[in-house]
């Protein structure tokens, strides 16, 4: 049996579908959108599973979230549905609730983070709750383990017994009078296309766009639709969508109003309303940020993360040596050798230097999205992003952008929309990220020794420039429709769980780790391979007859008019997909010097202006390959990557032919 | 001294008022209905972000945040 595990945002649905399901979990997406689709085994119970769904207030039909909500609901035909309430801001939650019951099917509701109601001296009348309502109701505590085996048990009696909501009838007056007019009217087209009618007629009423059209009325029944829904507003002096939200909080309110005593003040409010007072203070909120910001980023690169990534670094090049010391012994073919050694221990070991940043970023991420501030912090910059066609929530992603393009990339899973993700998974990669550092570095030291921090800020606000203009493209073409409007929760600040925490690092990892061995994997090893062979498949002595200087050589020509038409450039900026730190140690091999003698060797490839050109390129074109594969998970399209890449080369690349010509021009 | 109507976003940080109707384009006002902001809610505008935009407001029990811009399209009375 399938449940459907339905709720708002910020109302423990995650954990309570940690603790429903453990680890056994397996995170896929809804076919299409971006949009997560988790499902796992209900514990003690193989043969019930649940499916995770979209945190969504409304069954509306205009969010993604939404209406894959709604699609899995209808279509899907789970035999169940789980619907968490939480139990501290009841009126809103069960907004959904009523909704969901309208789908007539076997469901039980978890009233969430009843702990807290009644630490506060608040109560909720459970067994008069459950019969107005007409389903079972389960108090319990997510976040404390409470109430989840009765909550199972519940669960599934109710659907072995296909035990169906008594009650679905919570309206009165003209808009019950509508109500039961279209329910007469749409039957048989709701019986024909398998809708649940009370859902199609409520839907209908309400002004519901593509379940008017699923239902194929004629004119005729159309017009007398129209009619009862013009009677409707007419008496209740309010437009047919409005009349049905107020019918649906009516009926909450009473409810509340005999079966709820809401504690005077909770303490959990109480903190928030504190710790905002200090989080988004007029002043403070920003400083406050940067320094939460700041000190993430220097513990996960300076730290935590260094120290991580440098131990894994050690163990692979202690393990490399090791075998290669055996594989030398064993008189292996050099051919063989050197693919072990150099493509695949290098390929792995650069992939896998990855891994402690990005569990350690998460870490961090996901302290912030489940303490609730990130919510803040999008409260507190929802103005900056506004103008580009994005909203506040997408500042940490793009921030993140600056340390490692892969887990902000990751990051944009946690936006509320669609659109929204899509747009800060193309923007951030022109956030320069950490790895091109190195090659910044080394060219300021060769061609503006005196301006050196300069040149770097003027990289960085370059990028963030392209970025704004992207988004101000983006939002009038490919993004023109409205943005999905910013009306927010604002959760009250709890503490995160710690097993929700482990989860996600978990499941992050393990996404990353599958992606690196497959995409990432294949790619460097191709880098690999035209690296060693020369055209004739013999293994080059000399770098530059090798099949990756061939392609570098046919490519030049492409950067001559950027002032590079050197084949060593275009080798490194090639060799630069595996990693940016690469182009810098690609130029040492090419130039044949060491690292400390390159930015001498430099002055014979570019002359100052064209080693800004190349500056420019490098902070635009295309990510490494981890970042591409990073966007291709989450966006599901290998066409669209490809696509995103070659916008990235090319925007890149006029840039700097602009950069270039113009700079010409002027010097 | 009567009702004053006016939209929320004119009301003063701090202070509450009852919503008598809520307008704008189809997707921002079904949003806004959805989240509780129906005719007769009372709502309390809690604060504004430090630039000014968005604002905080309390209603039903729990904390929600719209722009400005869209404030405007619901019209309120406060208590004159």
């Amino acid at each position: 049996m399938i449940f459907a595990l339905a709720g708002n945002q910020n109302c423990g649905k995650t954990t309570l579908f940690n603790q429903l399901t453990g680890s056994n979990q397996h995170v896929g997406n809804f076919p299409g959108v971006t949009v997560d689709s988790k499902s796992g085994v209900i514990r003690n119970h193989r043969e019930a599973k649940v499916v995770d769904l979209p945190g969504i207030y409304s069954l509306s039909p205009y969010t993604s979230e939404e209406i894959v909500t709604r699609d899995f609901l209808l279509k899907q035909n789970p035999d169940g549905i789980i619907n968490i309430v939480d139990a501290t801001s009841i009126e809103r939650n069960l907004y959904l609730s009523m909704q969901l019951l309208e789908l007539h099917k076997p469901m039980v509701i978890a009233l969430n983070m009843m702990d807290e109601v009644r630490a506060n001296g608040g109560t909720i009348k459970i067994k008069e709750l459950m019969e107005e309502l007409g389903v079972p109701v389960v108090p319990i505590s997510a976040s404390k383990n409470e109430g989840i085996d009765e909550l199972i048990e519940a669960a599934i009696r109710t659907v072995k017994n296909h035990q169906l909501p008594k009650r679905i009838d919570f309206c009165s007056g003209a808009v019950h009078r509508a109500i039961h007019a279209t329910v007469h009217l749409i039957e048989d087209h709701a019986g024909r296309e398998g809708l649940p009618l009370r859902f199609a007629a409520t839907k209908v009423v309400e002004g519901d766009a593509p379940i008017l059209n699923q239902l194929k009325l004629s004119d005729n029944e159309k017009d007398m639709l129209d009619h009862n829904v013009t009677e409707m507003e007419h008496e209740m002096q309010m437009d047919r969508k409005a009349a049905m939200a107020d019918m649906r909080y009516t009926f909450i309110e009473k409810l509340c109003a005999q079966y709820v005593v809401k504690p005077k003040e909770s303490k959990e409010h109480l903190r928030s309303v504190k710790i905002d007072a200090l989080l988004t203070h007029k002043y403070l909120a920003i400083p406050i940020f940067l320094l939460i910001m700041l000190t993430i980023f220097w513990l996960t690169f300076s730290v935590v993360g260094a120290f991580l990534s440098d131990l894994l670094a050690a163990g692979i090049t202690a393990l490399s040596d090791t075998v290669s010391i055996q594989l030398t012994a064993y008189g292996i073919n050099p051919v063989v050798h050197s693919l072990i050694i150099d493509g695949v221990f290098s390929g792995v070991g650069s992939v896998l230097s990855f891994i402690p940043t990005i569990v350690v970023l998460f870490f961090f991420l996901s302290l912030l999205e489940d303490s609730g501030y990130m919510a803040r912090v999008a409260f507190v910059m929802d103005k900056l992003l506004r103008k580009i066609g994005l909203s506040g929530r997408s500042f940490v992603p793009m921030l993140i952008g600056f340390g490692c393009s892969v887990p902000a990339i990751l990051a944009t899973r946690t936006l509320a929309s669609e659109r929204d993700r899509k747009m800060t998974i193309l923007l951030t990669p022109f956030m320069s990220c950490s790895a091109k550092l190195p090659i910044y570095g080394m060219f300021t030291m060769a061609f503006f020794p005196k301006y050196r921090g300069l040149v770097m800020i003027a990289l960085y606000v370059l990028g963030m420039l392209i970025a704004i203009l992207s988004g101000f493209i983006l939002k009038n073409t490919i993004f023109h429709g409205k943005p999905v409007p910013f009306v927010m929760e604002l959760p009250n600040y709890r503490m995160p769980s710690a097993k929700s925490v482990m989860l996600l690092l978990w499941d992050k990892a393990k996404d990353f780790l599958t992606r690196a061995f497959t995409i990432i994997f294949i790619a460097t090893l191709i880098i690999w391979f035209l690296q060693t062979f020369d055209m004739r498949f013999n293994v080059v002595s000399n770098s530059a007859d090798s099949l990756l200087a061939q392609i570098g050589k046919l490519v030049s020509p492409i950067f001559a008019p950027l002032g590079f038409a050197d084949w060593r450039v275009s080798t490194a900026l090639i060799t630069g997909l595996t990693a940016k730190e690469a182009v810098i140690s690609t130029f040492a091999v090419l130039m044949g010097t060491s690292t400390a003698a390159l930015p001498q060797a430099l002055h014979a490839v570019f002359t100052p202006l064209s080693a800004w050109t190349f500056l420019v390129f490098t902070l635009i074109y295309t990510p490494c390959f981890a970042a591409i594969s990073a966007i291709k998970g989450e966006l599901r399209s290998f066409k669209t990557t490809l696509g995103i890449a070659f916008y990235q080369s090319f925007i890149a690349w006029v840039i700097a032919f602009l950069f270039y010509q113009i700079g010409s021009l002027l010097l | 001294m009567g009702w004053m109507k006016m939209t929320l976003d004119q009301i003063k940080i701090g202070e509450s008022a009852k919503i008598t109707a809520v307008f704008g384009e189809e997707e921002l006002r079904c949003r806004l209905l959805d989240m509780g902001l129906t005719p007769r809610t009372e709502v309390m505008v809690r604060k504004a972000a430090p630039m000014g935009d968005p604002i905080e407001l309390r209603l039903r029990g729990y904390e929600l945040t719209l722009r400005l811009e869209d404030a405007r399209n619901i019209e309120v009375e406060e208590h004159a």
